[in-house]
């Protein structure tokens, strides 16, 4: 299976190419299946390239490349299509192919009666082929072709909806804030064929260790800048809230579970430079990520959008990434990546099919007491729940605990801020869960309000349940969310299965910290968060938190928008004017001082012959003059 | 001996004096004929100064040169005659000076 690695993002883009032709023939609801199955093969292609790869001895594990084709070939640049499949990209393709198949089947009912269904299926076939290269790609090169791809297929997909000039804005800003981030991949990929001579993740990396500490440095740095633009960390995080504008099965597989996370996957591929690099590399990465994960989490404490509230929460989980790469901890990183991919595609479908039952209401204040006519939404939101907040034996507990283990290690201020961060997580998480689903039922007078806008389903003001098609994928989900933490326990050696699994790929974080103090810190925090949560909004012991600046953000949007409204606004003025009229002026000026001096220099063809036969002649006396005066010939 | 008395030099200052005669006329005259009895004027004074060349190294390459350039020569008559037919017939009375379409 190994050599049909190939396969694994070719299936998507088939889909793709399909779509791009039949898809309007093949229609609601055939087209969404079509894509779905796409997907879904490609799932089971990587189950067996994995199955081949844990065959195969630890060793031999990093250095399976699949070359397709040269792709590139000039002076000393030589850039093949190939594909890297090692235990580090298969496991990021399990999940990619694994949830993506789910959130493509929940679509199908999600986009059910959309005027543009094939063309929503088909970028999502799209952006699953690039994704794929993404992270299959065996040199950077290739990644940034599916980094590119991937976030062309966000602007599309967020301004899907483009009729809402919101939706339009949103998949803008959210372009032109990733072109930031990929320009310092780009510097990477410039510093690291300098230093190297090659883009080839296998090469770059046995090249580490011969690399001057600054060359490493700006490789990492420059990385972790495209990182910052795509995984949305400060200070580019501003494009992933207002994402929230695209269909709800986008925000949970590109802006939750999957594209998101191609930051700090990028980082561990890098990862041996590390070793190279000073010091306070991992400390900026860290720092920005701990910061990042507070402020996020802070933010998403006065949300009312259901959708916010994730799209936060996703920013928050993402800084705690970072704080694992820049700790050292890779592994963590990956594991929590994945246990997050399980509950925050979870609780953006969850959303999603609250969003579907409540008739495309977003604004939680006008839910409530959603469990009784939502059953299998609410019990499945629940379990997402309890893994965000970090309650054991839930997933999202043991990631985020190794995490905090990692950050301990590194500085103890990064690990309480991690702390109070997980706090929080828990504490507007529950507010949300009893938001949306507990309380009385606030949403009669709010359906009132849309009747009057001609909405359709007016007359059916009660919530209902999902269809098959989008509950299935939430029980799915609900499992893994409960169970994935399984897959790496900190008890032994034994049963740390991910961290055996990458260990040839990522080098495994080494601690003497006592791991159990930490773990009863952690569950504490997980647990008072939650008891807040539950004492100020379902006991309404305690006064609501809610101010307005959270709600803003911090006002950093207001603030960005400003800045480039007022002196970035002249700034691009003053650009502009000295491109049009310096830059502009040289290139024009050569032009016109070209074209004077033939206007001058054409009157010379006369169009007389005689004129001409003069000229041969003075030019023959010339030239034997010169001859034989000057060179003395003859 | 006459053969004796006459030298290369002669037939060179004779090839000299038919290419001036031949060049100051392409400059002075205006009429396309008359023009063009001066090219072949200035070509054969060419020609005459390969043959005295080649008598004097006693070398036929001169001679065949000008076997070439003859056959050259009339078939560039024929081209340039009958170009020179064609603008007749539509201007009989045309000189080169009126020919001068293509100035810059």
């Amino acid at each position: 299976m190994l050599d049909l690695v190939w396969l694994i993002p070719a299936l998507p883009l088939l889909g793709f190419l399909v779509l791009l032709v039949l898809g309007r023939k093949l229609g609601d609801p055939v087209a969404g299946y079509f894509a779905t199955a796409m997907v879904g093969l490609s799932f089971l292609v990587t189950v067996g390239v994995f199955l081949d790869l844990m065959s195969l001895d630890a060793e031999a594990r990093t250095e399976q490349v699949t070359t397709l084709f040269s792709w590139v070939a000039v002076g000393g640049l030589h850039i093949d299509l190939a594909f890297l499949a090692d235990p580090l990209s298969i496991t990021m393709c399990l999940f990619v192919t694994g949830i993506g198949t789910l959130i493509h089947l929940y679509a199908v009912g999600y986009m059910h009666g959309d005027s543009r269904f094939s063309k929503f299926f088909l970028y999502l076939n799209l952006f699953a082929f690039s994704m794929l290269m993404l992270v299959l790609g065996s040199n950077m090169l290739v990644t940034f072709l599916g980094w590119e791809g991937v976030g062309t297929c966000s602007y599309f997909l967020i301004s899907f909806w483009h009729e809402r000039e919101s939706a339009a804005t949103a998949g803008k800003k959210a372009f032109v804030t990733n072109r930031v981030g990929d320009w310092g991949f780009m510097m990477a990929m410039f510093f690291a064929f300098w230093a190297v001579g090659s883009l080839d993740y296998l090469h770059i990396n046995e090249a580490a260790e011969s690399l001057s500490v600054t060359t490493a440095t700006a490789i990492a740095l420059f990385a972790f800048v495209g990182a910052c633009g795509k995984s949305a960390q400060l200070p580019l995080y501003v494009w992933l809230p207002d994402a929230m504008e695209g269909p709800t099965p986008v925000s949970a597989l590109i802006h939750a579970a999957t594209m998101v996370t191609a930051g700090v996957y990028l980082m561990c591929r890098i990862s041996p430079l590390f070793e190279v690099t000073a010091d306070y590399a991992g400390t900026i990465i860290a720092v920005v990520g701990a910061v990042t994960a507070l402020f996020a989490a802070t933010i998403a404490v006065s949300q009312n959008d259901i959708k916010k509230v994730l799209a936060y929460s996703t920013v928050s989980q993402l800084g705690f990434m970072f704080l694992a790469v820049g700790s050292g901890a890779y592994v963590a990183a990956i594991f929590h990546m994945v246990t997050h991919a399980f509950f925050k595609a979870l609780l953006f479908l969850g959303s999603g099919s609250v969003i579907h039952g409540m008739h495309h209401e977003q604004d939680m204040r006008r839910m409530g007491a959603l469990r009784k006519f939502m059953p299998i939404t609410f019990g499945t939101f629940i379990v997402g729940w309890l893994a965000i907040a970090g309650v054991p034996p839930f997933s999202g507990f043991w990631s985020k605990d190794e995490i905090l283990l990692a950050a301990y290690d590194k500085s103890i201020v990064l690990w309480a801020v991690g702390l109070v961060t997980a706090l929080l997580t828990a504490f507007y998480m529950t507010r949300q869960v009893i938001m949306v689903f507990y309380g009385e039922a606030r949403w009669h007078d709010a359906h009132e309000e849309h009747g009057a806008h001609g909405d359709y389903h007016a007359h059916d003001t009660e919530p209902h349940e999902s269809p098959w098609m989008m509950v299935l994928p939430l029980v799915v989900l609900a499992v893994l969310s409960f169970a994935g933490g399984f897959i790496n326990m900190p008890f032994s050696h034994e049963t740390e299965k991910l961290a055996t699994w990458l260990e040839p790929v990522l080098h495994p974080h080494e601690t003497d910290t006592a791991k159990l103090p930490l773990a009863l810190a952690a569950i504490a925090a997980g647990l008072v968060g939650i008891a807040i949560g539950f004492a100020v909004y379902y006991f309404k012991k305690l006064k609501p938190v809610e101010p307005k600046i959270l709600l803003d953000g911090w006002g950093y949007d207001r603030a960005i928008s400003n800045f480039m409204g007022g002196p970035g606004r002249k700034a691009f003025d003053a650009i502009a004017w000295a491109d049009a009229h310096l830059v502009d002026g040289a290139v024009n000026g050569t032009g016109k001082l070209v074209q004077a001096t033939a206007g001058k220099a054409r009157r010379v063809q006369t169009g007389n012959l005689r004129n001409y036969a003069a000229a041969v002649g003075v030019g023959v006396v010339l030239l034997l003059t010169w001859f034989v005066i000057v060179r003395g010939i003859l | 001996m006459l053969a004796s008395i006459v030298t290369t030099e002669w037939y060179l200052v004779l090839a000299a004096m038919l290419f001036s005669i031949g060049m100051v006329g392409v400059m002075v005259r205006r009429n396309p004929l008359v023009l063009f009895m001066c090219i072949e004027l200035m070509l054969n004074a060419v020609n005459l100064t390969f043959v005295a060349f080649a008598r004097q190294n006693g070398d036929i390459g001169g001679q065949t040169t000008v076997f070439f350039v003859m056959v050259v020569a009339a078939a560039e008559v024929v081209v340039g005659l009958g170009i020179i037919v064609a603008i007749l017939r539509r201007r009989p009375t045309a000189t080169t000076d009126d020919l001068a379409e293509l100035k810059g």
